[in-house]
Parts: C-alpha cells; structure tokens; sequence
C-alpha cells in the first residue's frame, strides 16, 4: 500500500498576488502592499484547498498537519478535512493584512514546524519553493519530500506539480520507497520586472517521483529509452577527448557528468574536469570567474551547460562565473565556432517545453552573444542529440 | 398478469444519443483453471512404426504441466475470450491514430486462406500465381511511391524501417564512406526511426519543432555533414502537418551526400496525391497493414514494404520477385543486404494488400485519400468545439491530428490516460501519444475513410460527454472504467520483481504456493 | 457509384461535411503540399474490380495457378513445417474480434491480454522456465534477439554460433548483430552436432540449436552449458516447442535463454506467413531487464477474484544502464501466439507427448526406408522431423521427384537433399517417396 499517513500543508497566502496585479512576482512587502492596493486577491489558499479536497477524495483516511490561519488551516478547513495543528516558533515580520504568514522567515518556521510529516505540500511560487528549500537544508536529513501547488507567478522549479488537482492526486498516490531530485528556480524579480529574465538555480528538492501512467502503452509503439541524467551524462563522457579542459557548469544533469567521471562536482558551482586514465580528474571545483578565466586561457577548453529554467537560459543564469572574458578565451579568440566549443544537456522533454522558442544567452556581453547566435549541439540521451537554436536573450526579448 | 413490473411503452423509444455499451463480462478463468486430468481436445495419429527410445540426456523428465480439457471446452474459453476483445469489425475505430484503423475485406480473408498449404520453398514452377501476385503488388507500390524497386520481404513496418537503416549502411559501405554514423530524425517522426538506427549502430540526431510545429530546417542546416548517414523522417507528421519544405530537406541531406528515408507507414492520406521519389527520396517503407487495410491481428502478424530508388535497388533483401515477360523467378539483388526475415514475405498480408488494392484502382485509392483527409478535418472541426481540448499549432491537417487536453486536465486534474479509459465505456478505442508527450495531455485521433459521417458524429459526441464529466465529477471519470469486463486494475505489482508473474507458473510459485 | 468501403464517398454527405467545416474542397486540406510536389496524373494502375465478384474471379485466376502441398506429396521443412491444424486453431484465429483488433487497452481488450498471457503461461510449461514474451517476428528474430540480450547481460560482444543452423538465419543474424557483435561459427561434427573447439572468457554466449538444420537432436547441452557458465558466458538454446512433449526443455540441462519460431504450433504454411519467435528465460530480475519485447502479468482489479492484466516491467527500458544497443518493438505476430496457445490447450501434455512420439518414430522410418537406395546422413544421430540425404545432383532428384507428383525435400547444396516428415505423413506417403527415390536415381 503507497501512500502517505500524515501530509503536511503550508500555504505562501501572498503568492501570486503580484501576477494578477501586473507586478511580476510577489517577493517583499512593498510589492505585496502595492498589490493589495490594486485590488489583487489572493488566491494561494484557494488554490491549496483544491489540492487537499482532491487528495481526501483520493485517499480519504489521510492526516492532515498543518500551521494556523492564513498559512494552511484555513484552506484545509475549507477543503472540509480533519487537521491537527502545530504552531512555528518565533516572531513574525509585520505583513500587509495585518496577519502573520507572508514573510520568507514565516514559510521557512512553518516548514520547521511540519518537519515530522511523510509529505509536504506547499502552496506558492519559485520564491516559495527557495524558502522551503532553505528551511529543508536546515533540518538537514530529518526533512520530508515535498511537493509544491502551483500558485506563484512564476512557477519554474521542477518541484511543482502541473495544477492543484494534480498536486492532490499525486500526494494521494505518493509511494515513499519513489522519491526524485527536483532543481529548485527562481528569476530575480527586480532584474526581471526592468524587463530582463534572469532564472537561477538555487538547489534541488526531494519530491514524489510520479510513477509513469501506465495506460495509452502501445503495441505499435517504439522501445525508445526515455533519456535519463544518466544517459545523458554518459554521452558527454563518450564525446570528451584527452587534453581537453571541460567547464562544468551548475545542475544536477552536469553533476550526473561528474559522476561518470567518477568525481565529486558541484551542484550549484562551476566545476572544470579533464579526461584522465581512469575516469576523470577535477581540475578545480566551483571556481570563480578569475580562476575560470586563468584556467582555460591558451588551453583548449569546452563549456557543458544545462538548460536553467523554463525559459531556455544556458548562459548568464546562475553561471555568471562564465563571463565574456571566459567565453572569449573557450571560443579561442573567435577562431572556434560555439558548434565546436559548446556542449548543452537537456532532455528532449525540456526542449518540447519551450514550444519552438530559442535557447538564450545573456553573458553580460551582447556582441558576444550575438556571435554566439545559431545552432548548438543539444546531447538528449546515450548516443542521442539534436540541435537547437541559440540566440542572445537581448535580441530574443527585443523582438 | 403481475401488476408490479413496469416496462416502457410501445413504440419503442429513440435510442439515446449515447450508446448504452457493456463489454462482455464472462467471468472466464485462467485457462489452468478449467484443467482435469485425462482429458484431451484433439488426438494424433498412431506412429505406425517402431518406437524411438531416447537416451537419458535428451528425453523430457516430466511432462509439460498443460491444461487438459475436451475440444469443445478449449473452443468455449477462447470465444468468450475473443468476445471480451475489440476489433475494428465492431467499433468506431478512429481513436488509435497513427495506426490507420481500417476496413479490412472479408472477402480478402479467403484469398488469404487459400494459400494455408503453400510451402515457401516449393519450385518456382509450382507457385507461379502467387509469384504473380508479389510481382504485381510490388510494381503497384513502386508506382504508388515513384521508387524503382520494392521489396516485401519485411514482417512489419518497424522491420521496413530497419531494414532500409540496413540497405543504408551497405550502401555508404560499398563507396567507402563507412564513416557516416550518424542518422537524423525528427521529433514527430515514428520513434521507430530513432530506435531502429540506433539498434543499427548509428548516433541519432533528432530535430525538434519549431514554433509552428515543423522540424527546424536550420537546425537540420546545421546538423548535416560528413557524418550524415541518412535522414528518416515521417511527413506528414504524427501532428498530421504536412511539411510543405521537405523536398529543401532531402535537398539540404543529398547535398551533404546523405540518404533521404520517407517513413510511409501511414501513406493514407496522399495516396495518388504526391510520392516519395518525387520529393527526392532514396528509399520509402510502407505498413501494408495500415494504409493497404491488412489486419491488425492484435498486434501481427503485420507485413512491411521497402521501396528504393535504382542506386540503392542492388542492396534490397533477397530475394525478390523477377518476371521475364513468361514466367516469375525468384532472385537476390547483387549486393543484398541478406534476410531480414525467413522466406519471401508474410505472404497471406501480401495477397490481401494486392486485392485491396485491386478493388479501388487509381481513382479508387485518390478517393481513399480524399475521404481520409475529409473524415479527418470534419472529425477535427468537432472536437475543437469540446471546451478544454485543442490541437496544437494553427496548421492544417492532413490524415490525423494530436490533441491536446491540456486546458482540461489543468482545470479538472482528469489525465488524458483516464479520459481514454472512460471513453472506452462507450465502446470505442482511444489512444495518447508516443512518448515523451510533446503535446501536453495528448490525444491522437485518425478517422480513414472507412468511417460514415454518423460513426464520426458518435466519436465525438462520446468525448464531449467524457470531458464534460470530468468537469462536473472528475474523480467518477478516473474511477473508470465502469462498463468493461474488469474493473480498474492495480498495475503496482506489475513493476515489483518479488511480485509480478509473467506466466502462470510464476504466478503459482509466488501467489499461490 | 460509391465505394462499398468508403461510406462518405457519396456526394451528398461530403458536401455536408465539407459545408460543417467550411471547406470548399477536399483541396483545401492539401493546400500544404507544394504543387511541384503534387502527382499531376492519376495513377497507372490496373483498372478496378469493384465489385466483389470480380474480384473473386480475378483473384482465383491467379490462385489456381499453383500446386500446393495437399495437392503434392511434400516432404519440405527447413524452417516451414507442415503439420496437422486442428480447426479450433483456424476458428480462433479467424475471429474477427481477435483479427482485426489492434492495441487496446487491458480493459475493452481484456480477451486480448488474456489470451496472450496464457499462450507465454503454456509455453513457459513447455519450456520450463517463468519469462515468455509476446512473441516477435519471427525464430530469426528471436535468436538475434536472444543473442542481444545476452551480450548485454553479459557486456560483452562476441557469441559462439552453431554451424547447424540454416544459411538463411545466419544471414540474418550477421545482418542483424553487425556492427558491434562477432560471429564465431562451431563446426559440425562427423555425427551432426556440433562441435567446440576453443572458448574463452570473451564470449558472451554460446547459441545452440536442437534439432539442429539437419533434424539432429544435440545431445551435448550440459556439457555446453557447464562450458559456458564456466567462462561467464550463457547458453542460448534454440528449440522448436513442438518438439518438447519428448525432448528434454533447454532449461533442464542449464540453458539460460530459448528461442525459436512457433509455426508449428498450429499455424499453416501460408508459404512463409505463419511465423512467430518466442524469447524465454528465468525469472532473474537482470535478464528480465534485457527483453526488449513486451511481457503480460496478472494484476488485481477492484473486484476480487477478477483477473486483470497489464505490462510486466514496463519501465525496464528507462534504465541508464541498459540504454545501450536497444531493440525497437513494434507490432509483431501476436495472433500467432493466440493460436499457439489454443494449440496447446487442444494438445495438452499427452498429446504433445504422443505427437513427439509419433514424429520420432517415423522420422527414423524415413530414414531407415531412404538408406536403401541413398546414403543418409548423421545415420547414429537423434533424428526429430528431419534428415539430410547425400545424393548425386539435388536438382536432379528433385526435377525427377515433382514429375512424381513429390516435393521431395528442400536442396541445401548441390548434393545434399534436407526431408521432412512429420505426423502428416503416413508409412505408406514415405514408402512412396522412397519408392520414387529409388526410381528417379
């Protein structure tokens, strides 16, 4: 029997305020104030009770903990299912309202709170999810998995669930023994409300891994494996020659890459690796820009970027440490095409999600970028690729 | 008379718009189960000559553990099996796209038949009209798709596809250019292309759609070289789109000294519209059990096509059918590619694609197509009035279409998986999409010809009531099915090794012992 | 005149449904397809037998110009073997739910799923062993795929392959297994089996077939099986089902994967149409993980003492690790597996067992009755079903046989004749061969 006994819920109830009122996110009080003013709603409490109506529909014997008011317990009650209540510790941030429940802190104790329960649901944005991130890093291996609700403006991660309603039937269906890594996005939401979008990654959560639908399997069908990170990784392993300096930039896809090799690259942090006798040979791992810059300067050097966020970032997001000078040097001057120096990882799922828009980059450099413009290779799987539009963001969002 | 019992009046009402379907229920056993000792269903002749005693290593210690049970009891079980199954002969059978439901003839079952005591390997002499038969097919699909040669030796349309991967590589072989490794494809081309080429060795290279759902041309631009082997690519599409710039495709892959490879297994909708040659391609493969109507047969046994153009018909596998103005012989292409499946053809899905095609002619089969794309865009102009569905890209369509319930399933949390098996209540089929689902929530609808407005109306009017279900009750949808010879299956056991039983034996062993 | 299969071929309803859509044309629907790249004449082809009965008449015009093996004395096999039907096979398979049925799901095709599940159950009896898939093309197909999954399993890429197998299912697994997986043929010995000269750690699999090309029942396979577990390698048996009511099941003497064709299981000749390939193994998770084909399980439903079904493992594709020389699936012979399994059902283990016998036992008669005027080959070996005779010209024979109103066997060279006898063949059709043997020479 799958399932979970005791799910967890903690509402972000400013989350989304923003989108409806034009404003391009919800993060800090003014902005939450001056959604207010303009007559936003909020509509994260709404959207969590949803999800807890389908997951006692689904599963009706399930226990439900949650932090008071605004926070959760006002949508469970709505949801009309029974709850306990655990009370976080601690002051609160004076918030717009009146009430407690909207600063990061206030998500970051809630999740404290809630650590004892099988799943959590959280019901916000990207902003919410690096909150719960953050609170989960603290409790350290005592955290639950988690499983967002939708119902940010901006709702990149991949730890959210594609609606409410699904969010509740996969809590419902949740199999503790079948957990996932999830990258955990957010923009930075002044950057993008002066027009630039600017995804970074921040970590990766453990969520339910939503067992395949095991209907719609076809006799006619074709045995393609389903790429994997490990694939993936693979392939780049496969592609990598002697003598070659490899940068690794941050994600969990180019972190699978290391461990191919062998070695122990970072998450978030730009690594640099080489192909040796036995595996591989970390060169230097999370560098900053000026040991970057001195380590592929006069050496032939390849960069391996994953695709951050739904936008189709592969430079200046969460790679800053690849800036104009490093690219100028791996391009060799301007002698090497990025066809030749440029590797980027995604599976063909990622690519389906950008609907035909264009990976970008945004170096900090626009001319840079602008060379950077055509096609690159995209590895997709074991002995699988494609290739994929480029262009710099600067001309992607100019029109 | 008792008083009590209420019926309905005479005249007998209208029949509901919805059709009131229940799938057979017989409650059948495993076959096991319905074993006694003794018992037999057929007998076998006497040896009549003296017997053979084997040695100890070669001789079967105990006998195989087989259900022992009268003829009558055997026939009984498998009837009411075949009753709890759904063939094209009693649906509306559009909602498998990509498969090309069809009408198969009865009366092509009988020429079928006729051949049952025919050894494939009898003198040429004795088999002259099935010979025939396979000359004549293969000139009439070399005419349909503008190629050379066509060999009818594959068992199916994937088999098709490898072995044309397979004439590829001998052919950049025997010029030297064993160096080409890589195939390219696209993303709505039948995963069959990607698969088959990657069995054969080669890197595959697979072009995404673009924003209007068309493979990008730059990126094949940009993908092409000298280590391009050939391009395999479906058009239309499994979107049903029609890439109107393929002949810049083949182009740009002749260019860099590839082979163009035009996945036809579902030719349904252009037949004596346009053809594979005239476009540029090298080689061409056709399912004759989707767009020339041969059986499905619950999955084969099917029957493929390859067609080539005269460069690559020295690498067809052999043998193929030769007629010298007298009699038909047969004969391996100088530098074949071998067998790719014993014998010369699954020849009873041979001799049905040859009278299906006879009983239309040209004009016949342009009205096939016609009637498909016709049946298509109408059924297609129905279901875009079911809120929540839609068909992603603002593009004509051509055979079928990819739906999505994209709006749906994020308004009622229903899965297109489940809208399926609700719509299967109704008695109809419906299936999702090859994965990984580009199209969100995907649907995939392909109407042929051989469907009446009314069957297309009934389709639809089936899906508007399950969507509409699902957003008045949507856990009642995912509940279902409700009218089907079992009710909704727990697949969990299915993935764990300490619990799933893939024969009976394996059942006893780890359920009931 | 509308088109008897095309219902919205009539004039009236496609202008309705052209009206519905607000087409003015069929045209419109095309407007895609460049006009360079449009057929701009109908196509030549023969002219239309619309109706039914001229098509009847055409058809058998072309059918009645052959002469089959009721109509000849046949005694040819080689891979195509023709034993008795029995009419429930015929009257299953015929069923239109069944033959003109696709993919449905385990629900509206429960009868599908069942049906199938319960031919790889009889086969795994058969065979002794827990994993049977649906079956795939063909016995071609499923030796090169069983071929595959142990040089996977293994991680390696050379196999050890019986010399006794026919030219044409070698000439498909070169095809099928180049690039990346070598051959090494074993000889034949002086008694018909084969023969091992040199093994090593490099092999992935040792692939044996039995009865081998030349109806040789191989009596080694322990032997073999010991020799390749003992250098990590597995022992790949091919084996064909019907003769496993009195042959020892590969399983039995250590092979780890059988294969082979199903024809014989109640499918006729349909010259080169009955084919079916069956893949089995134990029920060991890392072998499981290497069946590219589909494999149907029994699950619960909501009601109990319901069976239903579904796909067993169908994740395994999604394992990095096995991403490597990945086979495609595709729509196969499923019908054949459906008739094989009311095959069995019909046999049952006596009448397989009876069959075995009956096969054995005549099979030595023909040889016993063709040694008199010819030399036969592998005289001390097991025979099941057929034999080699050795034999001046085989064209000659044969020419002199089929004026006899004979199809005296299949030619493997030019002097080596393959027979093939079978429970259709009764003493006095194998007196008559041997008969017309003795006469032609």
């Amino acid at each position: 029997m799958t399932g979970a006994a005791v799910v967890g819920l903690v509402v972000n109830p400013v989350a989304g305020l923003g989108g409806a009122a034009g404003l391009n996110g919800s993060d800090g009080v003014e902005v939450q104030r001056a959604a207010l003013a303009r007559g936003a709603t909020p509509r994260a409490g709404e959207r969590a009770a949803r999800a807890v109506r389908t997951l006692m529909a689904r599963r009706p014997g399930t226990r439900v903990r949650t932090v008071p008011g605004r926070m959760g317990e006002d949508s469970v009650r709505a949801a009309g299912a029974p709850y306990d209540l655990v009370r976080p510790t601690g002051p609160s941030e004076a918030s717009p309202g009146g009430s407690a429940g909207t600063s990061a802190e206030d998500t970051r104790r809630a999740v404290a709170a809630l650590a004892g329960v099988d799943l959590l649901l959280f019901a916000g944005g990207d902003g919410t999810a690096r909150d719960v991130l953050d609170a989960v890093r603290a409790l350290g291996g005592q955290a639950p998995p988690v499983l967002g609700v939708p119902a940010g403006v901006k709702v990149y991660s991949g730890c959210f669930a594609i609606s409410p309603a699904a969010a509740g039937f996969v809590a419902a269906e949740f199999d503790p023994a079948r957990t996932a890594e999830a990258e955990v996005v957010d923009l930075d939401e002044d950057a993008y409300r002066r027009g630039l979008v600017s995804p970074r990654l921040y970590g990766s959560l453990r969520v339910p891994a939503a067992r395949a639908a095991l209907s719609g399997r076809k006799a006619g069908s074709s045995g393609v494996a389903p790429a994997t990170t490990e694939g993936v990784a693979r392939e780049v392993v496969a592609r990598m020659r002697p003598g070659v300096r490899y940068v690794l930039g941050p994600g969990a896809t180019t972190r699978a890459v290391g461990r191919a090799l062998g070695l122990a690259t970072t998450l978030l942090g730009v690594d640099v690796v080489e192909l040796a006798p036995a595996g591989g040979r970390l060169v230097a791992a999370d560098v900053a820009e000026a040991e970057l810059f001195g380590l592929v300067s006069g050496k032939e050097s390849m960069l391996v970027l994953s695709v951050i966020g739904g936008q189709g970032f592969v430079l200046g997001r969460g790679n800053q440490q690849v800036s104009p000078r490093v690219l100028d040097a791996v391009l060799d001057g301007g002698r090497s095409g990025p066809g030749e120096r440029l590797l980027v990882l995604a599976t063909q799922q990622k690519l389906a999600s950008l609907k035909g828009r264009p990976l970008l980059a945004d170096s900090g450099d626009e001319d840079l970028d602008k060379k950077l413009g055509g096609h690159v290779q995209v590895i997709t799987g074991y002995r699988e690729s494609t290739i994929y539009r480029i262009c710099a963001a600067s001309e992607e969002f100019n029109g | 008379m008792n008083t009590t019992e209420s019926f309905a009046e005479l005249p007998v009402a209208p029949k509901p718009p919805l059709r009131r379907f229940h799938q057979a229920r017989w409650d059948e056993p495993i076959i096991f189960e319905l074993s006694a000792p003794g018992r037999r269903g057929v007998a076998v002749p006497e040896p009549g000559a003296p017997r053979v005693e084997l040695p100890g290593s070669v001789s079967r210690a105990q006998p195989p553990k087989l259900p022992e049970m009268s003829q009558l009891h055997v026939l009984r079980h498998y009837l009411r099996l075949s009753q709890e199954n759904l063939g094209v002969d009693l649906n509306i059978d559009v909602g498998q796209g990509t498969c090309t439901m069809k009408y198969s003839p009865k009366v092509n079952d009988r020429f079928a038949a006729a051949i049952a005591e025919l050894h494939p390997l009898q003198h040429e002499d004795t088999v002259q009209g099935v010979l025939e038969i396979y000359w004549r097919l293969e000139r009439m699909l070399a005419e349909i798709s503008g190629m050379a040669r066509v060999s009818l030796q594959p068992g199916s349309g994937s088999a098709a596809i490898y072995a044309n991967i397979a004439m590829i590589r001998a052919y950049h072989a025997a010029r030297g250019e064993a160096r080409r490794d890589q195939v390219i494809t696209t993303m709505f081309s039948h995963p069959s292309n990607a698969a088959c080429a990657k069995t054969a060795g080669y890197e595959v290279i697979t072009l995404m759609p673009d924003a209007d759902g068309l493979p990008d041309i730059e990126a094949l631009r940009a993908a092409v070289g000298p280590r391009t082997a050939a391009l395999m690519i479906t058009n239309p599409e499994d979107t049903g789109i029609f890439n109107p710039r393929i002949r810049e495709f083949v182009d740009l892959v002749h260019e860099a000294g590839g082979l163009a490879c035009y996945d036809q297994a579902n030719a349904n909708g252009i037949l004596g519209i346009t053809r594979a040659r005239d476009a540029g391609f090298d080689l061409c493969h056709f399912n004759l059990h989707k767009t020339f109507s041969t059986p499905h047969a619950c999955g084969g046994p099917a029957a493929g096509a390859c067609g080539v153009s005269a460069d690559l018909a020295p690498f067809l596998p052999g043998p193929v059918v030769a007629f010298d103005g007298e009699s038909y012989r047969l004969e391996t292409p100088p530098a074949s590619i071998g067998k790719v499946r014993p014998f010369l053809g699954v020849t009873p899905n041979i001799v049905r694609a040859y009278a299906w095609i006879m009983a239309f002619g040209a004009e016949g089969l342009r009205q096939v197509a016609e009637t498909a794309v016709l049946n298509n865009n109408y059924l297609m102009h129905k279901i875009l009035q079911i809120p929540g569905a839609s068909a992603p890209w603002d593009r004509r369509r051509v055979e079928q279409v990819r739906y999505s319930w994209q709006e749906l399933s994020e308004q009622t949390g229903v899965h297109s998986e489940e809208i399926g098996v609700r719509a299967a209540d109704f008695g109809v089929h419906y299936w999702t999409s090859h994965h990984p689902y580009v199209v969100p929530e995907p649907f995939t609808l392909e109407p042929t010809e051989s469907y009446s407005k009314e069957d297309l109306d009934e389709y639809a009017l089936i899906l508007a009531h399950v969507a509409e279900e699902a957003r008045r009750d949507p856990e009642f949808v995912k509940g279902a099915p409700y009218n089907q010879t079992v009710h909704k299956i727990d697949m969990t056991p299915l993935d764990d090794p300490k619990a799933w039983a893939p024969t009976w034996r394996a059942y006893v062993r780890k359920h009931l012992s | 005149m509308t088109h008897p299969y095309i219902p919205n071929a009539e004039p009236g309803v496609r202008a309705e449904m052209l009206a519905a859509i607000g087409a003015s044309s069929v045209e419109d629907f095309y407007a895609d397809i460049p006009a360079e790249l449009r057929l701009a004449r109908p196509l030549e082809l023969p002219a239309p037998l619309t109706a039914e009965h001229d098509l009847v008449r055409h058809m058998k015009g072309l059918l009645d110009r052959v002469t089959d093996t009721e109509q000849a004395l046949s005694f040819l096999g080689h891979g195509c073997y023709p034993h008795h039907v029995p009419a429930v096979c015929d009257e299953v398979n015929t069923r239109s739910e069944f033959l003109t049925a696709y993919a449905g799901e385990p629900y509206e095709d429960h009868g599908r799923f069942q049906a199938l599940f319960e031919y790889v159950s009889m086969m795994g009896e058969l065979l002794e062993m827990d994993v049977v898939n649906v079956p795939t093309y063909d016995g071609f197909q499923a030796a090169g795929t069983a071929l595959r999954m142990a040089c996977r399993y293994t991680k390696r890429s050379k196999v050890c392959v019986s010399a006794a197998i026919s030219a044409d299912k070698l000439s498909k697994l070169r095809d099928f297994l180049a690039p990346d997986i070598g051959i090494v043929l074993a000889p034949v010995g002086e008694g018909g089996e084969i023969t091992l000269e040199a093994f090593d750690d490099s092999y992935a699999a040792i692939y044996l077939e039995t009865p081998n090309v030349y109806g040789v029942v191989e009596t080694r396979g322990r032997e073999l099986a010991d020799l390749a577990h003992a250098h990590g390698a597995l022992l790949v048996v091919g084996a064909d089902p019907i003769s496993l009511g009195v042959l020892a099941p590969p399983a039995s003497y250590g092979a780890d994967i059988a294969c082979g064709d199903i024809q014989s299981l109640g499918m006729h000749q349909s010259y080169g149409g009955g084919h079916a390939g069956y893949i089995a193994t134990q029920d060991h998770e890392p072998l499981v993980a290497e069946f590219p084909s589909r494999l149907f399980g029994i699950a619960p439903t909501k009601v109990p003492g319901e069976y239903g079904f579904g796909d067993v493992y169908y994740d395994r594709t999604s394992f990095a690790h096995r991403e490597e020389g990945k086979e495609w699936v595709g729509t196969a012979a499923a019908l054949w597996g459906i008739t094989a399994g009311v095959y069995l059902a019909l046999m049952g283990p006596q009448g397989m067992r009876d069959l075995g016998e009956t096969i054995l036992a005549r099979t030595r008669y023909a040889m016993d009755a063709l040694a008199a005027s010819v030399m036969v080959l592998h005289r001390d070996a097991i025979h099941f079903r057929e034999f080699a005779i050795e034999v001046p010209s085989s064209a000659a024979l044969l020419a002199g046989l089929r004026e006899r109103g004979i199809y005296g066997g299949v030619a493997l060279d030019d002097r080596t004749v393959l027979v093939c006898v079978t429970e259709r063949h009764s003493i006095a059709d194998i007196d008559r061969l041997a008969a017309a043997v003795q006469e032609t020479l």
